[in-house]
């Protein structure tokens, strides 16, 4: 079966917008994803229908939510090649998983001065912010992989970057800025060597690739719904269930005990004993729905209709005078996010030019400032690809730049 | 196009050939603020009689146009002028775009009324004011008035 992006485009009701008197070009998908009918559908159906809370009520409704609320776990597992549903945590966004991680494991590996964390340069906030704030909290030492000019991890201190002392590796699996997609092959045998615990954040390639944990080397992963045609307000956590089940809880409260007393309390097991008071339950129910439509398409589809759209998208922004690529220059170990710079205009008066006509880029330092920094510019504009984006968009945004040019000229 | 309320040739101007640009000593305040959202920077020095107000920045065009402005029509002033004019400014930056901009007090600064009606690019428009108010304090001039903080 060949993907046929028009056909797709028909899920998605958004695409019949205009945006300021133009058709509606969404290139702003790293940022968060459009939703098709069929997800839509799920959540109303589900609210006008089904609403009960899940995981503690007797009546029909409440056993109806949980088993759909269980059923999204169940299909996300799947998604991902998950051992069981019992390693997929729901978490509200990416963030929170990486936090919980941050608490939980920070915790449970007893961290102390003398103990390091690696992380790197290439890393969204939210990769970021976490590991200082254990640092902050337990003397132990953050460091960091830094990025070679093309744009990749620059490996080349792996084996005095990751030493005995370190603890836990966080890693970004796709870049949010530069659309790298990082090889942790290497990485990940190396963390197991010295016996660290290896984090990847796949907000940007869950939704974009074919993912298998079993295959990846990690120990956990976190990735949101927003960005693969889910709702906003939900995100998960993956974790091998022997350490999942070995970590404290992040947050108390309902859901998350075994039993409480005015002296104690005994926590539930993993997944329950993450997912403290009543969780987003449509938004679950819907990021269930999301990955239908995905397995129905096929990542591998999905991908490759990417790498296409990529491959279009660099050739045609090369070919606009003036135009610098931040990160990987061909579609070769990249995904379907690319970020440039036009010479001498700031990106928030490109951004603002292409709104004008209809095209939606993000413009800024996508809470990745440290990239930014790395290539010596304050902020970047990035268009960011999906199932569901086209070459005649790309066109549109090549046209939009020769307009931001005449603006600015 | 609509973006003819945004980008005006005034502001175009002040953002190819920037009045008064640069940090220059002596200051009696400095300020440096950040719009955290975007990264834009900049960097405000003041006078404490207002005789220089010089400042450095990167951003867009309307956050290095805005500087330029406030440069031109603040520095040379007395306090209580650089008050009324702060607080014209910020009036019709918070207007919505229903703002009537007085040319007697703001000078090219009404250019900027179109951006008004763009709450994205507000905070742009304001960052040098904002620098500029912090950096007066500090040289101890009260002007000015805090407007609500937007996210």
């Amino acid at each position: 079966m060949s993907f046929d992006v028009e056909q797709v485009r028909k899920d998605f009701p958004i695409f019949q917008r205009e945006v300021n008197g133009h058709p509606l070009v969404y290139l702003d998908s790293a940022n968060t994803s459009q939703k098709p009918v069929q997800v839509l559908d799920v959540m109303r159906a589900h609210q006008e229908r089904y609403n009960g809370n899940v995981s503690r009520s007797v009546h029909t409704l409440g056993t109806e939510s949980t088993e759909a609320y269980e059923g999204a776990r169940a299909r996300i597992a799947t998604f991902i090649g998950a051992a069981s549903p019992d390693e997929v945590v729901f978490t509200k966004n990416s963030t929170e998983a990486l936090n919980l991680v941050a608490h939980s494991a920070g915790q449970h590996l007893r961290l102390g001065p003398g103990d390091e964390i690696v992380i790197s340069e290439m890393e969204h906030h939210s990769n970021i912010v976490p590991w200082q704030l254990l640092c902050e909290r337990t003397g132990a030492t953050l460091r960091w992989f830094g990025i070679t000019d093309s744009g990749f991890l620059d490996e080349s201190n792996l084996d005095d970057l990751i030493n005995e002392r370190t603890k836990i590796v966080s890693l970004v699996h796709m870049s949010n800025v530069l659309g790298t997609i990082n090889d942790v092959s290497r990485i990940a045998a190396r963390a197991k060597t010295v016996g660290a615990l290896l984090v990847l954040d796949c907000s940007q390639s869950v939704p974009h690739l074919p993912i298998d944990v079993r295959e990846l080397g990690a120990d956990l992963i976190a990735f949101t719904g927003h960005k693969m045609l889910g709702p906003t307000g939900i995100g998960v956590l993956w974790g091998r269930f022997d350490l999942l089940e070995q970590l404290p809880p992040f947050l108390g409260g309902g859901s998350m005990i075994e039993t409480v007393t005015m002296t104690g309390t005994t926590y539930a097991a993993p997944p329950a004993r993450f997912e403290a008071g009543t969780p987003p339950i449509t938004e679950a129910i819907g990021l269930g729905a999301a990955v239908d439509y995905l397995t129905g398409l096929g990542m591998a589809a999905i991908h490759e209709h990417e790498q296409a759209i990529t491959s279009y998208a660099l050739d045609a922004l090369t070919s606009v005078p003036g135009v610098r690529i931040f990160g990987p220059a061909s579609p070769v170990g990249r995904g379907g996010t690319v970020s440039f710079g036009v010479e001498g205009v700031h990106p928030h008066d490109v951004g603002q030019i292409l709104d004008a006509l209809g095209v939606e880029v993000r413009v800024g330092h996508h809470c990745a400032r440290p990239v930014c920094a790395r290539f010596g510019v304050p902020a970047m504009t990035r268009a960011s690809f999906y199932l569901y984006t086209t070459t005649d968009e790309i066109d549109a945004l090549a046209r939009g730049l020769d307009q931001v040019k005449k603006v600015f000229g | 196009m609509m973006l003819d309320g945004l980008y005006q040739e005034i502001i175009l101007d002040h953002y190819k050939n920037p009045h008064g640009r640069g940090l220059r000593d002596p200051f009696d305040g400095e300020a440096h603020h950040v719009n955290p959202t975007c990264g834009d920077e900049i960097t405000v020095r003041v006078k404490s009689d207002l005789t220089d107000i010089s400042y450095d920045g990167l951003g867009c065009s309307i956050s290095q146009a805005s500087a330029s402005v406030l440069h031109e029509l603040v520095q040379g002033k007395t306090s209580a002028e650089a008050s009324e004019i702060h607080h014209a400014f910020v009036e019709l930056m918070q207007g919505r775009g229903q703002v009537e901009p007085d040319e007697e007090v703001l000078g090219d600064g009404i250019a900027f009324a179109g951006v008004a009606r763009f709450p994205a690019r507000v905070k742009c428009a304001l960052l040098p004011w904002m620098a500029f108010k912090d950096a007066a304090a500090r040289a101890g001039v009260e002007v000015g008035v805090s407007p609500e903080v937007k996210a």
